[in-house]
């Protein structure tokens, strides 16, 4: 039996930074403690690199290669270049405050850049087995950077928890779909697609299988009931830590699942979309009301982050391409806000300092008006406020429900939104209206300055003019499907 | 009920039986020893499906080496099972319940009505003369080689994550590097502090 010659070219990126990886760590092992900014350099040398690829190469057409596994699309290419970007803004953000924690060694930036491999073969992955590995080499990375702090006993345990969980949804996906194996034979997304077209004799299984699969998937995304870890994994872990995961970790998420319902799963969309209805309501509900009661804003985030899964998911429950546009523009915007977010956290702590409690943004205008403002635009975004993008954003996947006459459960969205508008305010209330806790000057670097600065006008402009990112979501949509 | 359907039932149910007792049994070592008799028995599923490489490899790494290595670090730590298992019993009833309640609910599914021999049918059995390991390879270095390499550099990520988490100075750490010590400078040791060279008043008095 021959086999033709694999095309390699559609994974120059994926190649390009796992040999990065290989070189940081040869100098990385090679340079003494004073060159860590070495690593640091690469990193975003390899991030630059990649972008470079990727854009060298944007694919129109779906190319389908290395035996079926990758999957080269517009919609992946987009998604990569979102994913360089988020971490190129994490390593910028906790540079400082990983330095003042002696985590600031070549492990942390090789352990980020697996995981961005990991999620690279996610988002162009077109097989079962390529979705799974890709899986576990960002869950792994992710468990090992959040013990990266060994003497903080809070890090280790929200590692442990953040392994057990995760461990027991890689299980619980993997069996399903096993099932799904089980009907159509096959694990490959383009041969499930074609073999569920007609309809199978063994729908009860395969229903069954797509249990299974929705649970792995809600697991990893954190949606309502399968949440639990999100709020003390981002609490415990370092920031920094709690920034990565919260950022790019969720755009490979959304291609997970849209992967697998949207494209391998298709024609059972009328099975999965009850599942993800209750999810998402749930997400959204719990997200915001436990959100209210939070005096950590690491925490708040966290349920912050449950609520707006909950939201994502109602663009990928509509089962359409405006739908899946919505959703995913819904999920690149939530991941500049996060960065926003958690990196204000990491702009105002300092040594001995985590400035991670709501009192900590007491007056935070009074010191610092500019980063207010900057922190005041990323809660209106996070809360719908118009004119910043989260408005949109909502907006978009609301109407793609609408579309498919969930009217009601665009009416429970709203509302559920209303409430979570409380505690984003609140902090804006903290910052303009108390007076400051603490008078310490802040000390971020001029780079993260200007980094949070455009992080924080972007999400401004896209409010004003939100259709080049529309037009460039639902294109790849479009020409991936 | 032919040989192999004997066979098969033999050692599934030395496997279930293997499995609940690596979660029940009150010895880690045991629970360890449990272990390598679910691995081996699983190993003699797979020998009924011809998967012979697979077996054999499940013997020589799983239970050769993975699990002899992981009886050494039980055996090295001081566990304290009562701690760990604190709970276990009242957590017992309810788990119990979601447990049958989902092992029923798998059994409904997952019987002969879809997965029978009627709706799938055997496969057919492989020649004598066939290759289970070159078959095997064969794929894996060429369909599959995209998922080999994936799942090689999880393990550089295993090996990266184990070093960066264990290979630290522990802060109560009391060992001393003797090429520090010869290396060590009087200013290390001795500080000078310099005073003024005057006597207090009547203190000259006191001594004679």
């Amino acid at each position: 039996m021959r086999h033709a010659l694999m095309q390699f070219a559609p994974a120059f990126p994926e190649i390009f930074v796992l040999i990065m990886i290989s070189l940081i760590l040869v100098v990385d092992a090679a340079v003494d403690d004073g060159k860590r900014f070495l690593a640091y350099f690469l990193s975003l040398v390899t991030l630059a690199g990649a972008s470079f690829l990727t854009l060298r190469d944007f694919s129109t057409l779906p190319v389908l290669t290395l035996g079926g596994l990758f999957i080269d699309d517009p919609l992946s290419d987009v998604l990569k270049l979102f994913l360089y970007l988020s971490v190129a803004i994490v390593l910028v953000y906790s540079r400082d405050y990983l330095r003042q924690r002696g985590l600031y060694k070549g492990e942390f930036f090789v352990l980020a850049l697996f995981a961005l491999l990991g999620m690279m073969v996610m988002v162009s992955a077109s097989h079962f087995l390529t979705l799974y590995l890709g899986l576990e080499l960002l869950s792994l990375s992710l468990y090992a950077m959040v013990a990266l702090q060994r003497d903080s006993s809070v890090a280790t345990e929200a590692a442990m928890k953040y392994f057990v969980l995760g461990a027991l949804a890689s299980g619980m996906l993997l069996y399903g779909m096993s099932m799904v194996y089980g009907v159509t034979g096959s694990l490959g997304l383009g041969d499930i697609a074609i073999a569920l077209q007609d309809g199978t004799d063994l729908r009860i299984p395969l229903v069954f299988g797509i249990v299974f699969i929705v649970a792995g998937l809600a697991f990893k995304l954190g949606a309502v009931p399968f949440h639990m870890w999100i709020p003390d994994v981002y609490h415990g872990a370092p920031t920094a830590m709690t920034l990565f995961i919260g950022s790019a970790p969720k755009i490979a998420a959304f291609a997970f699942v849209i992967r697998i319902l949207g494209q391998g799963l298709e024609s059972q969309v009328s099975d999965w979309r009850g599942m993800l209805v209750i999810l998402a309501v749930l997400s959204m509900a719990l997200g915001n009301i436990a959100a209210i009661a939070q005096s950590n804003l690491k925490r708040m985030l966290a349920y912050s982050a449950i609520s707006h899964m909950g939201f994502m998911l109602l663009g990928i429950l509509a089962g359409s391409q405006n739908g899946y546009g919505s959703a995913m523009f819904y999920v690149l915007v939530y991941a500049l806000m996060s960065l926003g977010g958690f990196g204000m956290i990491l702009l105002l702590s300092r040594a001995g300092f985590e400035a991670d409690r709501l009192e900590d943004f007491k007056g935070l205008n009074r010191r610092s008006p500019w980063l207010a403002f900057m922190m005041l635009l990323l809660m209106f975004s996070m809360a719908g406020v118009p004119p910043t993008v989260g408005f949109y954003a909502k907006l978009s996947v609301l109407q793609a429900v609408v579309e498919i006459g969930y009217v009601w459960l665009a009416v429970a969205a709203v509302l559920f939104s209303l409430i979570g508008a409380f505690y984003y305010l609140r902090i804006v209330k903290l910052m303009y209206f108390d007076a400051p806790h603490d008078a310490a000057p802040i000390k971020a670097s001029p780079d993260a300055r200007v980094v949070m600065s455009v992080n924080g006008l972007a999400i401004l402009a896209l409010g004003i003019m939100p259709q080049p990112l529309m037009a460039v979501c639902i294109h790849a949509i479009r020409a991936s499907f | 009920m032919t040989y192999t359907t004997a066979i098969f039932y033999f050692f599934a149910s030395i496997l279930v039986f293997a499995g609940l007792r690596v979660i029940t049994a009150r010895n880690p070592v045991h629970a360890a020893l449990y272990l390598v008799l679910a691995f081996f028995t699983a190993a003699g599923l797979w020998m009924l499906l011809e998967a012979e490489f697979l077996a054999i490899t499940l013997v020589l790494v799983y239970v050769g080496a993975v699990m002899v290595l992981f009886l050494f670090v039980v055996m090295m730590l001081d566990i304290n099972l009562e701690k760990l298992r604190e709970g276990f019993w009242d957590y017992l009833p309810l788990a119990g319940f979601v447990a049958v309640l989902l092992v029923i609910e798998m059994a409904l599914i997952l019987g002969s009505r879809h997965f029978g021999l009627e709706v799938m049918g055997a496969p057919a059995p492989h020649a004598a003369d066939y290759s289970n390991t070159k078959e095997l390879g064969r794929v894996l270095y060429t369909e599959y080689v995209y998922a080999f390499e994936l799942a090689a550099v999880i393990l550089l990520v295993a090996i990266v994550a184990a070093i960066a988490l264990t290979l630290r100075r522990r802060k109560d750490s009391k060992y001393i590097d003797p090429a520090e010590q010869v290396k060590v400078k009087r200013n290390d040791r001795l500080r000078i502090v310099k005073m003024q060279a005057t006597q207090k008043p009547g203190a000259g008095e006191d001594g004679a």
